[in-house]
């Protein structure tokens, strides 16, 4: 977004090494000063399937993928042509392949792009222990203006450990791919920069979020593994010692949820991650963890549903399950972040907000966030005032009542070990002081209560990411990762000359009615944008809030992506 | 530790709130309670300091009924709740109560894994071979041929489960049989199992005299095992496979596996974990 960018895949079956190159490019990438966007796609295969790196750089900092990639290299095309839909590519755009791989899948060439032949096994074998990845990206290295001294920095960093040689027959292959690409057609070269990168990041969305947790200040966390989730919590795992926490490995979801109500129960901010089968597993207990007000955070790093779906690949569907699974009325937030940066201070402040309003909070990432790599500027360090608030010291014979009905709704919350203020915790119904209570007036007080204390509480700016021209009567309203490509799509509609504004949604409830009308005031007709099949994100939106008269609605199911493009066609012609 | 320190003696009395149980008069449960109340006068573990977690059923009810700090969560999950405390806060005591429906049947998975965990937790079963709180339905442990049920008119048609050898096959580091009909002795292992470090399964057979009346019997079934506690898993396999679910009244087996509870020391900022991410 702004500045200049260049888009780029390496795809490849198992063993062809693309994700190996991509990594050592971005790396390279992020050296040389430049942004960058790195997404993956895998088969089902648990080792060595076919995979695509899907890389775009830039000058600026990045928020989603391009309408299309510049370039696509196909180191081998075995099963590669699976990948199609995911990489949009046209008659400007470039396929490097090996002729001595066979051709090119119609799949790719259909939308008429140029095609070349680069010999890369060929190429590689002229090298002792050269291999063709490498080819690939010095190929790529060299079309797109990265230049060799950052790359010979990042393979004696990355190699080291494999020698002097091995080094040597990465960097032959890799200069054997820069001078066989020498003379090919011109992809976007991106100027060499002198940018400080000491304050920049290269972070996937799926640490990020563990890092939120952190500085939210979780020291429990338990874990079940499910893709897409998994690399938060092993990302957690050896974190959280290191600054006095600790995770465990439960049995199921169940195990997890419940855990973390333990521990939390016991006055440790507790987190569980897990993707759209976990979360179903889990709502029973997350209405346990509203009835009985003892704060917990859950991670949903969403996939593709519903049932086991397409467990590698991202949707935006499980909104309506966040935000509606739970039986009885049970008030609890959901928020999602609308970046990979994003998922830092969102889960940092999903965990604050859980624990000053002692209910469960539920974040929804994606796949596609939560796997994608971002190098990006160093997320400053937030700081929230407050946090769960414990009983003041009680006048003598003063019974403790852990659900006082306070004005706030939020009641003070003693933990085990403090004495004179034991009570038990309970998902039955209860009067204030946590007897279970059948009475309907209790139950009447009870969900005032907990109703109140999300309703009446300041969430200030953080519920919705607000940008574009404040007197526009054209408004994006968009949610989660689709939020990357709608800010791209934002900027290139405002470089048009048309005035539109975004609202990206963070805090998905408890609604913001008066905060929304403010920010669509003037607002005339607005495109709703989402990855769901059913649009969920549009019927909560009608259900929740007045929108204006003219409301159009951008959806899709996963995995494909929402393009910037696709946002910039439906705002131009709409007449 | 030092007397000056010590406040006050507790008694059995200083563990009981003022809740009254919903349970049926002449339900075992009472003198379960009675005797955790006791147990815990035994130790003189400061009530502020020991939780009890439970799930659901009518066993399930003792947290309220104790002056401890109590969790009273859903149904089969009160084993996952109490690890994650006991992890988070291992300074606690922490006792699990609850019946043989919400232990072995929906909680059946996590009570295979917390025998294999071995945290630091007392759980104890009242066992009375029957869903009493949803008005008498087969449990894991009821017979097949038991025909009391509107469920299952005909009887559960399958094998009961036998809680104590499970537990000893997935490594419970502590296990005791008892009976309601002896509230002292029930104290007795309670207090054993809360000093035996890991995890500790106690079953106490606790009459259902609402939907099992015939459990009334059991006060004169029962007998004291004739054998002394093993350190030997096999045998312990042996003589439990092989009884017919009254013994009573002893420790059954005693393992040394040591407790799981993973450190929490490091004193890093979360600052410092930022390098992880420079470039």
């Amino acid at each position: 977004m702004g500045g200049q960018t260049v888009s780029l895949v390496m795809a490849g079956s198992g063993g062809a090494g693309v994700v190996t190159a991509g990594s050592l490019l971005l790396e390279a990438a992020a050296r040389a000063g430049w942004y960058a966007y790195m997404t993956r796609s895998s088969g089902p295969q648990i080792r060595g399937g076919e995979a695509a790196v899907m890389i775009r750089l830039g000058t600026e900092p990045l928020a989603s993928h391009d309408d299309r990639f510049h370039l696509l290299v196909g180191v081998d095309w075995q099963n590669v042509g699976r990948f199609a839909a995911e990489i949009p590519l046209g008659p400007e755009s470039l396929i490097i392949g090996d002729p001595g791989e066979g051709e090119t899948p119609e799949v790719f060439t259909r939308s008429g792009a140029q095609q070349i032949a680069l010999p890369m096994k060929a190429l590689a074998k002229t090298v002792p222990d050269g291999r063709p990845n490498m080819v690939a990206f010095g190929a790529i290295a060299g079309m797109i203006g990265l230049t060799e001294d950052v790359v010979v920095g990042v393979l004696r960093d990355t190699l080291k450990r494999k020698g002097e040689a091995a080094i040597a027959a990465s960097l032959a292959a890799f200069r054997a791919g820069v001078e066989a690409a020498a003379d090919f057609p011109a992809v976007p070269r991106l100027p060499a920069t002198q940018a400080d990168t000491s304050e920049r990041w290269s972070i996937t969305g799926n640490e990020a979020t563990g890092m939120g947790a952190l500085r939210g200040g979780v020291r429990f966390v338990a874990a079940y593994p499910i893709t897409p989730a998994t690399e938060v919590l092993e990302w957690l795992a050896p974190a959280l010692p290191k600054v006095g926490g600790v995770l465990v490995q439960a049995e199921d979801e169940l195990a997890s949820i419940n855990q973390i109500i333990g521990g939390s129960y016991g006055g440790v901010p507790s987190l569980t991650a897990t993707s759209g089968p976990g979360l179903a597993l889990m709502t029973e207990s997350l209405g346990l963890a509203v009835a009985a007000e003892v704060p917990i955070v859950v991670i949903d790093v969403m996939r593709v549903g519903p049932s086991t779906g397409i467990a590698t690949k991202s949707e935006q569907a499980d909104l309506n399950i966040a935000v509606y699974g739970l039986h009885g009325d049970a008030p609890h937030l959901v928020l999602a972040p609308t970046s990979v940066a994003d998922c830092l201070f969102t889960t940092q402040w999903a965990v604050h907000l859980a624990e000053s309003l002692q209910t469960a909070a539920i974040v929804l990432t994606d796949q596609a966030m939560g796997q994608a790599r971002a190098v990006m500027p160093r997320s400053a360090a937030v700081s929230f005032i407050g946090q769960r608030e414990k009983p003041a010291a009680l006048a003598e014979g003063v019974q403790y009542k852990r659900y006082a009905n306070t004005a706030s709704g939020v009641s003070p919350m003693a933990i085990p070990g403090m004495a004179g203020y034991t009570y038990t915790a309970d998902g039955l119904e209860h009067n204030e002081t946590g007897t279970p209570s059948s009475q309907a007036s209790d139950h009447q007080a009870q969900l005032d209560k907990r109703l109140r204390k999300l309703t009446g509480y300041n969430y200030g700016d953080h519920w919705a990411d607000i940008t574009g021209d404040e007197d526009a009567d054209t408004a994006i309203l968009t949610w989660g990762s689709s939020a990357g490509p709608a800010r791209e799509a934002l900027e290139r509609l405002r470089a048009a000359g048309h005035a539109v504004k975004l609202v990206a949604v963070r805090l998905i409830s408890p609604v913001q009615p008066e905060k929304f009308a403010e920010a669509l005031k003037g607002v005339e007709r607005v495109l709703v944008v989402e990855q769901s099949h059913s649009g969920q994100f549009h019927r909560y939106l009608r259900a929740q809030y007045d929108l204006p008269r003219q409301v159009k609605a951008l959806h899709h199911p996963g995995p494909l992506a929402v393009r910037p493009g696709a946002i910039v066609e439906h705002i131009t012609q709409w007449s | 530790m030092d007397a000056c320190v010590k406040q006050r003696d507790y008694t059995a009395k200083d563990y009981k709130s003022e809740v009254k149980p919903i349970w049926c008069p002449g339900c075992g449960d009472y003198s379960v309670l009675a005797a955790i109340t006791r147990a815990l006068a035994s130790l003189q573990l400061a009530p502020e300091n020991v939780a009890v977690v439970s799930g659901i059923g009518c066993s399930s009810r003792i947290p309220a009924y104790t002056s401890v700090y109590g969790f009273h969560g859903v149904h089969g999950r009160a084993l996952p709740v109490a690890t994650g405390l006991k992890i988070a806060r291992p300074d606690l005591t922490v006792l699990v109560t609850g019946g043989d429906g919400d232990g072995f049947s929906i909680g059946g998975n996590h009570f295979l894994h917390a025998c294999r965990r071995n945290v630091d937790l007392t759980y104890i079963v009242m066992d009375n071979q029957v869903y009493g709180m949803t008005k008498g339905q087969a449990s894991p442990t009821t017979d097949p041929d038991w025909e009391g049920s509107k469920l299952t008119p005909d009887g559960a048609g399958i094998e009961s489960f036998h809680p104590l050898v499970v537990a000893l096959a997935a490594g419970a580091n502590f296990i005791a049989r008892c009976s309601s009909s002896d509230p002292n002795n029930v104290a007795d292992i309670i207090t054993q199992a809360i000093r035996h470090p890991g995890f500790s399964m106690v079953q106490v057979l606790s009459p259902c005299v609402t939907f099992r009346p015939e459990q009334l019997e059991w006060k004169h079934m029962v007998r004291t095992a004739a054998v002394d506690v093993t350190d030997d898993a096999a045998r312990a396999a042996r003589r439990l496979m092989t009884d017919d679910g009254f013994n009573v009244g002893k420790v059954l087996y005693k393992g040394d596996r040591p407790a799981y509870q993973p450190e929490a020391k490091g004193a890093a900022a979360v600052a410092d974990l930022e390098a992880d991410f420079a470039l």
